[in-house]
């Protein structure tokens, strides 16, 4: 009997491997038509890509599947040729993935804007204040506590931006009032409410975001703080196996009026996170 | 924050959520998958190791057991390097994939099942090596009988792994991408929740997380008693 | 199987062995031929343990050499002499199966294991233990198993290192009556025990060690009613301590 056991357990253990070995196997996974979008936590926290993407499929039968990264890491998964379409906010760093002949060109998509949110208590007296670099100005003459997200982010680098518009260099304090998380959108501002301190965060993470322990929006409405999506389909030329043809019809998409009424129809609490502002091509 | 926890677990234990139900799966299917290659694969070089005897053997075994400390980020990390388009192996297309996940995390359980597998079957060599030799068993004819005699304590290396591999977000979360419906493990999504601050999902996932862990060594556990009963 | 080549006689040629700087054993010339068991008597620490392993091949001399003579000598699988230990090593298995790998590990076939098994424990009255586990069973069944294993496996040779030093009477007598089983069905026991009333009756050759010298070998009734030298005389008067 203790034979038979014997043979049923190595029997039992076999099964399991193998039956996890077969689920995995390439094209046992439904549909084989899908792009990869190399995108930014900000934008997969906010809820967006949720709320689109379903419709995109259902138009076009092309899967997508978002790897949400920060855009430094983001526009070097694209770089790789590990992404076919990178949608990222940050026009200078993508321009330079253009020049450098990793796609062909970028196209405006949306935009929302960016909020300088802090305690209640408000240390620093910033709310309500018309001009963000003011508002950074006296953060930093009172030496509140300021969370940066310090991960060459998108959000990361229009906060610097706006360092530099004060006058102040943010980075020098680094480690005692100004502190560098190193980490997404929703982590810093988890940090910033623990430690009662101001951030940058962009509307769209911060209208979805559940923990806000005290923090409130104190400064918004500055065009500076106006943010900027773009995407770009990575070329085929640097990297042939890129879905180029399935990538351009999805940022064709998001462009399209269709694409466009879809983000402009996504909203949180009644409110309205992006804003499309893509520019309508007559002629190619 | 606790109850709140607690409650989260329950809704979506119970509530069958299909999104739910799938990065239960997937996590399973990956770190299952992920044990059962490395102990394939170990076990048997754990036995010979256990038996052997050659020059450099004392490095391999200090490198093995170096190697149960390695960070799953940068098990993550060199795997994705060696699975990019840009890199050796990007041909695989396992890059942000479960395929590639399953490696990465075999990655983290191969040196556990080795190491503690080699201590336990050197354990078994001393007690029974002069018999097997007595019968004129080779080195290597003994390695399927070690396997079997150390298989309560063999049980407890692939344990271990197991255990390794379902805590670790670090590797999964740069080789999958966190893709949802895709590459979406228990771990991943816990760290994607907690970004959201969504704490109390996040702790109610972690939960969920536990009791299934909880569930395989008791079944584990059951088994070995089981046996141990029957055979001795 | 034993109908195959005799391996004996074997001859022990001038074997000495030593470790840590001191000899163990010295000077050893010895043969022994098949019939009934040899039994190796001495005191404590009079090697007799050591000459055991070292005819088992377990061990490598520091010089002389271990040679068995007989036409079959060559032949290296399956084992032809096997060696029982007095605290027999027993696997994570049942009974049977204990017998059951032993044989495996002899090259032998799923069906014949099963048939030879059977055999063995049946031969050594151990049937009713078969699906036990091995390691439950108590001192004096796991030493039968032992023995009724080593039968299994058609040996010409078994060595016993003191099979029955650490069993009560009756589990010794028990064995010692498995022990007479073996040199029944042919097979050349060689063993080595403290206890003399059992060597009296076992015995068809005496070989004694003492201080890692051989000092005397012969038939039984030799040694035991006329000893020729002053140490076996004093041995067997019990008062050659080591």
């Amino acid at each position: 009997m203790t034979r038979i056991t014997r043979r049923l357990a190595a029997l039992a253990v076999a099964a399991s491997a193998l039956l996890p070995a077969l689920l995995l196997a390439p094209g046992a996974l439904a549909g084989d038509r899908f792009i990869t979008v190399a995108s930014t936590t900000s934008t997969e926290q906010s809820g967006l890509f949720g709320h689109i993407l379903p419709q995109f499929t259902r138009e076009s039968g092309i899967g997508v599947r978002v790897v949400a990264q920060g855009t430094g890491q983001a526009l070097e998964t694209a770089r790789r040729g590990d992404a076919d379409v990178v949608l990222v906010h940050d026009r200078a760093s993508e321009e330079a993935f253009v020049a450098g002949g990793f796609a062909e060109a970028r196209r405006d998509v949306m935009y929302n804007d960016f909020v300088i949110v802090g305690p209640a208590a408000d240390p620093a007296g910033i709310g309500g204040m018309a001009d963000a670099a003011a508002a950074l100005q006296r953060i930093a003459a009172a030496r509140a506590p300021f969370a940066s997200r310090g991960d060459d982010s998108g959000t990361h680098k229009a906060e610097q931006r706006l360092w530099t518009a004060a006058g102040v260099d943010a980075r020098a304090a680094s480690g005692t009032w100004y502190r560098e998380t190193g980490s997404g959108m929703g982590p810093t501002l988890n940090t910033a409410g623990a430690m009662g301190a101001y951030a940058l965060a962009d509307r769209g993470t911060w209208l979805s975001f559940r923990n806000r322990q005290g923090l409130a929006v104190l400064v918004e409405g500055d065009r500076r703080l106006f943010n900027q999506y773009g995407v770009m389909v990575v070329s085929s030329a640097r990297h042939p196996h890129v879905k180029a043809e399935l990538g351009r019809r999805f940022a064709d998409w998001l462009v399209s009026p269709a694409g466009q009424a879809a983000i402009a129809s996504f909203r949180i609490n009644g409110e309205q996170l992006f804003f499309p502002n893509a520019v309508r091509v007559t002629a190619r | 924050m606790a109850e709140g926890a607690f409650a989260e677990a329950l809704g979506l234990v119970l509530g069958g959520d299909p999104e739910f139900l799938s990065i239960v799966a997937l996590s399973l299917r990956v770190t299952l998958s992920a044990v059962a290659i490395a102990a394939l694969v170990g076990l048997p070089l754990a036995a010979l190791l256990a038996v052997s005897r050659f020059p450099g053997r004392q490095a391999v075994v200090v490198c093995c057991n170096a190697l149960m400390g390695l960070p799953p980020v940068v098990a993550g990390l060199a795997l994705y390097v060696l699975l990019s388009r840009s890199g050796p192996l990007g041909e695989l297309g396992w890059l942000f994939t479960p395929a590639g996940m399953v490696a990465a995390q075999t990655l983290l359980v191969a040196p556990i099942v080795v190491s503690v597998g080699r201590e336990v079957l050197e354990g078994v060599w001393e007690e029974s090596g002069e018999y097997l030799r007595s019968l004129g068993c080779s080195r290597l004819r003994a390695v399927p009988t070690l396997l079997w005699e150390g298989r309560f304590g063999l049980l407890t290396a692939v344990l271990a792994g197991f255990g390794r591999a379902s805590a670790e977000v670090g590797a999964v979360l740069i080789v999958g991408g966190n893709i949802a419906g895709v590459t979406r493990t228990v771990t991943t999504a816990i760290t994607l929740e907690t970004g959201r601050g969504n704490l109390a999902l996040a702790l109610g996932l972690g939960i969920v997380l536990l009791a299934l862990v909880l569930l395989v060594n008791a079944a584990a556990f059951l088994a070995g008693r089981a046996t141990r009963r029957a055979e001795g | 199987m034993r109908g195959d080549a005799p391996i004996l006689p074997l001859r022990l040629e001038d074997l000495a062995f030593a470790e840590g700087g001191r000899t163990l054993l010295e000077g050893i010339r010895l043969t022994l031929r098949g019939g009934p068991p040899t039994l190796v008597l001495g005191p404590n620490g009079a090697g007799k343990s050591l000459l055991l392993r070292l005819c088992a091949g377990l061990l490598a001399p520091t010089s002389g050499a271990v040679r068995w003579t007989g036409p079959g000598a060559a032949m290296a699988r399956p084992p032809r002499h096997l060696i029982v230990f007095q605290r027999p090593v027993m696997l994570r298995r049942s009974a049977a199966g204990n017998i059951a790998h032993a044989l495996a590990v002899a090259g032998v076939d799923g069906a014949e294991r099963q048939r030879r098994a059977e055999a063995a424990l049946d031969r050594f009255g151990l049937s009713p233990l078969a699906a036990r586990p091995a390691r439950a069973l108590s001192g004096g069944e796991q030493q039968r198993l032992a023995l009724a294993r080593a039968w299994a496996l058609g040996p010409q040779v078994v060595f016993l290192d003191e099979p029955t030093a650490s069993l009560d009477p009756a589990a010794a007598r028990a064995v010692e009556e498995a022990v007479a089983a073996l040199a029944a069905d042919g097979i050349k026991a060689v063993m080595t025990t403290h206890d003399l009333a059992q060597a009296r009756r076992l015995a068809g050759d005496v070989a004694f060690l003492h201080r890692g010298r051989l000092l005397e070998h012969g038939p039984a009734h030799a040694f035991f009613d006329a000893p020729r030298t002053a140490e076996a005389a004093a041995f067997l008067r019990g008062e050659l301590y080591w």
